[in-house]
Parts: structure tokens; sequence; C-alpha cells
């Protein structure tokens, strides 16, 4: 029986993050106050305890990061100061460079979206992000009474807010910033 | 006094009453706000969960605009771009590399003079004698309750924004308006925030938590700072009352139409008829 744990994806997580996970004493407080666990199928506590056993694909192939609201509820409790938040982060950034299938495609239709309205005007406009997620998850029907009524009361815009200077900040920064990840 | 001002995409959109509102009651204080004419979005939860790089260069492009105007201060009223304009500094703060590896993204130089802050801290901070002598109307039957969420205290270490698990800043504020301000314990409990367009179910059952407390303690209105949490807590609750067969009816304020209710400004003036759930039984 090996009882040494794998360090490396360990080691991975804390390059990437800042983050410790050998830290942890499994006090549980990451899952008791995590508004989602209810959901995810690897609670926060058990989640950090499989990076230190080195279970990469178990983890990577998980709901837990996609199901995180990054309430920052975990990291502010945690007494031993793990930053909990910041490792769903870089869990999902690592499950979607390794080229996983992520099993929650809601939520990375909304990142894509979101992130494809940014890019394209500068600053986000719901309607088209809303209609590119409808689009990515087929589910034509959700809300659309309540994106109506918002449309009626003005808070979603039919137009985008953009402009040039905008459109050239965004597109210079977005290119930069992938023209660095690549290189790394 | 004058502030930059970064509005942010929701205080454009979803919150426009939040911006109305907030607008109105700083014209009537003689608070100037300059907003920042060409910001870009902060990047919000997508960024951050896709690239650290994107999530960090996006705040400080935004940053180094206001600082370019001449302003030391920018205001942010949306809790989630504030709490990503707060993450951007402490990291750029604590890692001298990735600063400069951000200026060159930016292709724009942030030379770091700029202080964040949320309208809540300036307001806490200004001698509140200047809101007391705007006030004209008497709202001390009004019984409220101060929902804080996620993103303004958490992580503490990061925010610095009051106590993190029961702060007293925007109930300090709703009393100073005449509010009677009531003590609950779901100040900063989650709402789900903006996992709501792909995990609806989740904050449907989240939110109707926090409106079973409120109604559980008496209130007649609950006050937020953040367009996150009121679309989650007003637009959805006819859907959260259909779902758990209830009917909550509780009327959702920023602490912006509060006070300018104070000041006996007109409903139309603070975007209360831009409300799912009526905001009439108060007024
Ligand atoms: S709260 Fe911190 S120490 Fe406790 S189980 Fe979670 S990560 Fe480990
Ligand atoms: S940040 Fe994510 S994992 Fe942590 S408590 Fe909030 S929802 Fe749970």
């Amino acid at each position: 029986m090996n009882l040494t744990p794998t360090l490396s994806f360990a080691e991975e997580i804390r390059k990437r993050s800042g983050e410790d996970v050998n830290l942890c004493y499994q006090c549980g407080r990451c899952s008791a106050g995590c508004p989602t666990s209810y959901i995810m199928d690897v609670v926060p506590h058990r989640l950090i305890h499989s990076i230190r056993l080195g279970r990469e694909e178990f983890i990577l192939g998980s709901k837990t990061m996609w199901l995180c609201a990054s309430c920052e509820t975990c990291s502010t409790r945690c007494p031993r100061d793990i930053d909990i938040a910041k490792i769903m982060d870089n869990l999902k950034i690592l499950s979607v460079e390794k080229g996983i299938k992520t099993p929650v495609p809601e939520v990375s239709a909304f990142y894509s979206s979101a992130l494809n309205s940014i890019r394209r005007f500068g600053r986000i406009h719901e309607l088209s992000m809303v209609t590119e997620i409808k689009l990515k998850t087929h589910q034509f029907m959700r809300d659309l009474k309540l994106g109506l009524q918002m449309m009626r009361m003005g808070k979603i815009k039919l137009l985008p807010e953009t402009n040039a200077t905008r459109r050239g900040i965004v597109r210079d920064i977005f290119a930069n910033v992938k023209k660095r990840e690549k290189g790394q | 006094m004058k502030y930059a001002y970064y509005p942010g995409c929701s205080l454009h959109s979803t919150g426009a009453e939040y911006d109305e509102s907030f607008r109105a009651i700083c014209n009537k204080m003689e608070i100037t706000l300059d907003e920042i004419p060409d910001w870009v979005c902060c990047g919000t939860l997508p960024a951050h969960s896709s690239s650290k790089l994107l999530s960090v260069s996006l705040p400080i492009k935004n940053l180094a605009l206001a600082e370019a105007m001449g302003h030391r201060e920018v205001v942010v009223p949306c809790a989630a771009c504030y709490s990503r304009f707060k993450k951007a500094l402490y990291e750029t703060e604590h890692d001298g590399e990735l600063a400069t590896e951000v200026n060159g993204i930016i292709e724009d130089e942030y030379k770091g003079s700029v202080n964040v802050i949320h309208p809540l801290e300036a307001f806490d901070g200004i001698d509140h004698n200047i809101i007391k002598k705007h006030i004209v109307r008497d709202i001390s039957n009004l019984k409220v309750v101060c929902y804080y969420g996620c993103l303004l205290t958490r992580p503490p270490k990061v925010m610095n924004f009051d106590n993190s698990e029961y702060p007293m800043i925007m109930d300090k504020i709703a009393e100073t308006a005449g509010a009677t301000v009531l003590d609950w314990s779901y100040k900063t409990d989650c709402c789900g925030g903006s996992i709501a367009l792909s995990e609806t179910d989740m904050v449907l059952e989240l939110c109707h938590y926090i409106l079973e407390e409120a109604d559980a303690v008496g209130a007649d209105a609950i006050i937020v700072a953040c367009p996150l949490c009121h679309s989650n807590l007003d637009n959805r609750q006819p859907e959260i009352d259909a779902k758990y067969y209830i009917e909550h009816k509780v009327p959702i304020l920023y602490f912006s139409q509060l006070i300018g209710l104070a000041f006996g400004m007109k409903p139309e003036e603070l975007g209360l008829h831009k409300h799912f759930i009526s905001a009439d039984s108060l007024l």
C-alpha cells in the first residue's frame, strides 16, 4: 500500500494559484459554508483532499468548480488561510487548457458568451450575450418572459454601447493576453 | 466633492435604477461623479474563471484611464466590479512582475495613485450631517434589513471592507436616512450572483432563503448595494414564489433609492418603477 500522495498535482496547483493544499487539515469549514455544495459532486474539502492525493483526472472531470458561485465564503473562513475560491478558478482554467469537456455546459456557455461580448464591444451587451448562450445551450424558452419584461423597462438595451476607442482597448488587451499565455 | 465614476455594465442595463438613484442623491448632496468616458467591462466572473491576466488587466486599464483624468478616487457602485478592482490591485501590489506584465498588456502605465471606493464607503467617510440636512421625509415607519451579499466583504484580506460576517456600514447609512433597521442573519449570505444565467434553480433556492428570513424578522423591504443581488432577489421573485408556493412580495431597494425617498424625491427620479416587485406599499 502506498500512503505517500502524488505531490505533482498539488505542486501544479500551487504554481498556478499560489495556494498550498497541503496546509489543509480537513476541518470541513469550506464545505459547511458553501452555498452550492449541495449540488456539487465533490464538496470543497474533499476536492482539496483529492488534489493532495494527486487525483487529477477525477478532479478535472468533476462538476464542482463549474458550480462554484465565487462567493468566497470558503476562502474567508478557512482556518489555514487557503484561498479555495482561487483554486476553483485555476481548476476551470486547467481543465479548459487540457481540453476536458465540461460536465456543466451551461456555465461555460455563459463564460464564453460574456467574454465574446466584452471582446466585441468593450462592454457586456446582455441581449446578444443571452442570445449566444441560448444558441449554445438550445434553451430558447428559458427566461424569455423575464427578458421581454426587462426590455420593456429599458433594463436590456437593443443595441450595444460601443465605439472605436473601447473596441480598440479590449482588442489590444485580449490579443496581448493571448500572446503572453501562448508564450508560457 | 468629486470622484471618478465607474458604473460598469450592469448599471448601464439591468441595474439602471441604481445608476439613476445614485446620481440623483449625489447631485443633491453636491457630489460630482465624473464618469470615465471610455471605461470597459471589468471582466467579472467569466474573466477570472478563464484567465488571471485578463481578469487583472481589465480593471487596471480602467484605473489607468481614471488616473489619466487626474482622479485620485474612483467610485464603483457594483459590488462585483468593486471586488474585481480590489482583487486586481491586491494582485499587482503583491506581485511586481505581474504589475509590469499588466502594464505591457494594457499598453499603458498605471502608476497606482487611484483609490477604489464603494459608495457606501464614500458616504460612511463623510459627515453624516451632509446626508441629514437633505432629509425632508420621515421614513421611520419603514422596517428594513440590509443585504450585503458576498463580494463587498470577501475575502477580508483583499476587500478590507467592514466586518466580513456582520458588516454594519449600510445599516448605519439606512439609519441615518431615517429607516428602522432590523437585525437579521443573512447579511452576507450568497444569492448565487452571476451564476443565475446558468444555474437558475440554485439561485431560486438561495434567494428563497434570504426572502424567507427577511419575512421572518418582519422587514418591509430588503436594502441592497449590488445590481446582481438586486436582479436575483427582485426579478426572480415571481419565479421563486411559483416554485415554493408562497407569496413573498418583498420590495428590494438600492440604498441609494432609500436615501432618495428620505430626500423626498419622486419614485420616477429614483427608478422605482423599474422593479418587478412594486415598492408602492412603502410610499
Ligand atoms: S476550511 Fe481550509 S483547512 Fe478546513 S477543510 Fe477547507 S480547505 Fe481544509
Ligand atoms: S467560493 Fe465557491 S466553493 Fe467557495 S464557498 Fe463559494 S461557491 Fe463554495
